[in-house]
């Protein structure tokens, strides 16, 4: 039932008070006017008629209340609720159109509401659109960047202004990888990841120079300022360090534009160890050859000028023929000893990348078949080896050579293969002869400008083989009593290379995380750990593989596996994966569960070098495990014996999720990761377990900022009181 | 009286002919095969003009260069230096520490004969 209203109240009631003094107001009159006769008939006449005069005013009462109840709601009420209706719409996202009712008025001003509201939804799609199309385009641009980065052959780290790393390429990663002086897997991974400091690796005040100098530069209006430098690691590795600064963007009339402020840096890192030492063996040799040879010359010359003198003793003469014969002597040796190292440090540097002679070959498989029509058989021979090639002009010189044994041999199948041959690399182009027509091929060939298709380049294949410090020539063999002819390139042998390890674990994207721009905004945290927002930790998330279940009752660590979270992402391209050697029995009850052998283990490193390995892959992040409290207990009854401190603030996955979903039975990894749907690759291996606790922890920030737990303190305080907290190992 | 001329050179080559050349012309020729017994020479009776190589075991010929520049006493005798080293710098440094002339081998041997009669001549 509607409430009563105090204005129909008000109404009715002045109404009825009108009424009654304009009664009593026409009896004054009545009584004025009339005789006293006339007045006294008129009392008569309403002798005891006056319930019905009352009656009859409070009769009048309710179509008056009646009319008046309907002009609130007409006039009244109606602009009320539509105001009301106005500002939900207003406030919230509602798209429903205002009721028209009440008065004609209010009845099109509703209308032109409802039209407003029509017009702001279409506004408001048009914009989501626009925006959906514009975070499209960012994340293109962003996967464009990353995927450019990871193929530049130079290191490139880029920071926010406090040195944190925000995006790193694929030879960044390997380079700190050869710089770490951690036990591998987890060397290079405690240098170089998201949101890790620039500092660990490079002088703060070496960096802080260089950002300094582009910053003086920016402000004088420089374009494109960068700096320079060159530091040793602590691992003694000289590094040539480029910077260049990113600038911020500043939006006005105009448009977007850059400004002379920095938000971070770029770095262009290179190791010149290996160009150092080649420069200070060339400068050696250069040295020996030029110094010590003007010595030698120096005696020779000048005997030899003496001898020129009439009139010398036959003594003298003697003398002076040994010191010209000694001294050419030493200087054909000092030539002979220079040549091997001088042939290479000399030689002029063209631009040779390491690569694998079985990609060189497919390469050359691909060429061969597309532009000359041979068919092309790829003989098993030393496939992995590395060589040191500019591939594309080998290539052509290949393909030119290939052209020829066509043309003058009437060769359709050739064969390929690469190996070794004395310390140099090999690459062997073989064919049969066809009868009497062996002789054809010649190494003159070599000598012509190189010719594919109707292109002629201005280099021989003896410039190519030159420039890559190689050779050429044509030899025979006997392969199943057939004789087969073939083109030896001698190429340069470059070291392995270190592959990336595959990515085995639970990987969404195709592409690795080497970038999080979130960095960007992200500046020094001057707050504790503890008021820090949870959103914004750098987590590592690990899980141990034990002998047993009591820790302190002699069981070992056997695996170790952590993965790190950076501004709410899973890093699974940063991760911490290493069996340990517990130097002592694995009991065969548990290898079914951890799937951990002796044999696995025999040979890993001991866990007094795993664990600093593993402190610094944890370096200024929040531990995470599910279940906590038994791999702290694992680690901290190591810490005497391995010289390290886990003293980082740690957070339980378990404990986390009894908070959320109190009403829950079971807070077991796999129970959680069901509730969130997510799939559980590698169960009780250490990184399978590890991954999957960074990817339930990503689920659960959320769900306690619901609950009003946002900062590592208050998720700590709420998880100690909750009762899965009082298990104790 | 023949003026007197110490040949300083660790390269015993070398000397045989220098030491039979400046003797054609003419002049003593005292050897000295390192630079300590170079200075040591020197001290004891100061020659009339020094031929030095610049590279020797022990004082090397700069060090001995500028250690007769040095002392008052030998300050006047002239120093003709001879050299592997033929970097533009290490020319300027042996003059800049007093050589009267630097010749970097290999030389000719009338260059160096030249010298030194140029230098004997212009001290006398």
């Amino acid at each position: 039932m509607r409430p009563l209203d105090w204005r129909l109240f008000m109404g009715v009631t002045i109404i009825g008070v009108v009424c009654l003094l304009w009664l009593v107001v026409a009896g004054v009159l009545l009584w004025a006017v009339l005789d006293s006769d006339d007045w006294h008939t008129v009392l008569d006449a309403l002798g005891g008629k006056g319930g019905l005069l009352l009656f009859l005013w409070a009769g009048s009462l309710v179509p008056a209340a009646i009319a008046l109840r309907h002009m609130i709601d007409h006039y009244l009420r109606a602009p009320a609720k539509l105001a009301e209706e106005a500002r939900l719409l207003l406030e919230t996202d509602a798209q429903r159109l205002p009721t028209p009712r009440g008065s004609a008025e209010n009845r099109r001003l509703a209308e032109a509401i409802g039209q407003l509201v029509t017009q702001r939804e279409a506004l408001r799609a048009e914009m989501d659109q626009r925006v959906r199309a514009a975070s499209r385009q960012t994340e293109l641009e962003k996967n464009r960047l990353a995927a450019l980065m990871s193929e530049l052959t130079k290191s490139v780290v880029v920071c926010n202004l406090d040195g944190r790393i925000l995006l790193y390429n694929n030879r960044a990663r390997l380079q700190f990888r050869r710089l770490s002086r951690l036990p591998t897997p987890g060397g290079g991974a405690e240098l170089m990841g998201l949101g890790r400091s620039i500092y660990t690796v490079l002088d703060r005040k070496l960096v802080n120079h260089a950002l300094e100098n582009v910053q003086r530069r920016l402000h004088r209006g420089a374009d494109a300022p960068s700096a320079q430098f060159v530091t040793a690691t602590r691992s003694g590795k000289l590094l040539r360090v480029q910077m260049s600064p990113v600038r911020d963007v500043a939006s006005d009339d105009q448009g977007a534009r850059t400004t002379d402020t920095m938000t971070g840096f770029v770095l262009l890192i290179e190791n010149i160890t290996e160009d150092m030492q080649a420069h200070a063996e060339k400068n050696r040799i250069l040295t020996n050859l030029t110094e010590d040879s003007r010595s030698a010359l120096a005696s020779a010359r000048a005997a030899a000028e003496v001898l020129e003198l009439p009139d010398i003793p036959a003594q003298l003469r003697e003398q002076l023929l040994a010191v010209i014969r000694e001294e050419v002597q030493g200087l054909s040796r000092r030539l002979e000893e220079a040549q091997p190292t001088a042939g290479r440090a000399l030689r002029s540097r063209w631009p040779l990348e390491d690569m694998l002679g079985d990609d060189l070959i497919e390469a050359a498989v691909q060429r061969l078949e597309s532009e000359l029509g041979l068919a092309v058989d790829v003989e098993r021979g030393d496939r992995d080896v590395w060589l040191k090639v500019e591939s594309f002009t080998l290539l052509q010189a290949v393909l030119h050579l290939a052209g020829r044994l066509r043309q003058h041999c009437g060769v359709c199948t050739l064969t390929l293969r690469v190996g070794r041959q004395s310390g140099q690399g090999v690459l062997d182009l073989i064919w049969m002869p066809c009868d009497g027509a062996n002789d054809k091929a010649r190494l003159g060939w070599d000598d012509e400008p190189i010719e594919v298709g109707s292109e002629t380049l201005s280099l021989t294949v003896r410039d190519v083989l030159e420039r890559h410090g190689g050779e050429c020539w044509i030899e025979q063999e006997i392969d199943d009593a057939r004789h087969r002819c073939l083109f030896r390139l001698l190429l340069p042998l470059a070291a392995a290379q270190e592959e990336l390890p595959a990515a085995t674990f639970v990987h969404h994207e195709s592409r690795p995380e080497y970038y999080d721009f979130d960095l960007f905004r992200t500046t020094e945290r001057t707050r504790s750990l503890d008021d820090s927002p949870l959103t914004e930790l750098a987590y590592t998330v690990f899980d141990t593989e034990t002998t047993g279940l009591n820790p302190a009752g002699g069981d070992e660590i056997i695996q170790i596996g952590a993965v790190r979270i950076v501004n709410c992402k899973v890093l699974s391209q940063e991760f911490f994966d290493q069996l340990v050697d517990p130097k002592r029995m694995i009991p065969p009850a548990s290898i079914p569960i951890h799937g951990i052998t002796p044999d696995m283990v025999k040979g890993q490193p001991t866990i007094e070098t795993v664990l600093p390995a593993f402190h610094g892959f944890c370096a200024d992040t929040v531990l995470v495990a599910h279940n906590a409290a038994f791999d702290m207990r694992c680690l901290q009854l190591k810490e005497k014996l391995a010289g390290v401190r886990f003293d980082h603030p740690v957070l339980d996955t378990l404990l986390l999720s009894a908070l959320v979903h109190e009403n829950q039975d079971s807070h077991r990894l796999e129970a959680i990761a069901e509730r969130f749907g997510l799939n559980i690759i590698g169960r009780h291996t250490a990184i399978g377990d590890a991954m999957v606790t960074a990817e339930i922890l990503v689920k659960l920030i959320p769900l306690l900022a619901e609950k009003g737990i946002h900062t590592l303190g208050q998720a700590r305080a709420a998880a100690q009181k909750t009762y899965y907290a009082r298990v104790n190992y | 009286m023949a003026n007197r001329i110490l040949i300083a050179d660790d390269d015993a080559n070398l000397l045989i002919s220098l030491e039979y050349l400046l003797q054609r012309q003419g002049y003593d020729v005292v050897l000295a095969r390192d630079g300590d017994q170079t200075m040591k020479l020197i001290r004891q009776q100061p020659p009339d003009l020094v031929v030095l190589d610049a590279t020797m075991p022990g004082l090397s010929g700069f060090e001995v260069c500028q250690q007769v520049r040095a002392d008052p006493a030998l300050r006047q005798i002239p120093i003709v230096m001879l050299s592997a080293r033929a970097r533009e710098t290490d020319i300027a440094k042996g003059k800049a520490l007093g050589a009267d002339a630097y010749i970097v081998k290999p030389f000719s041997t009338d260059d160096l004969v030249n010298q030194v009669r140029l230098l004997l001549g212009a001290d006398r």
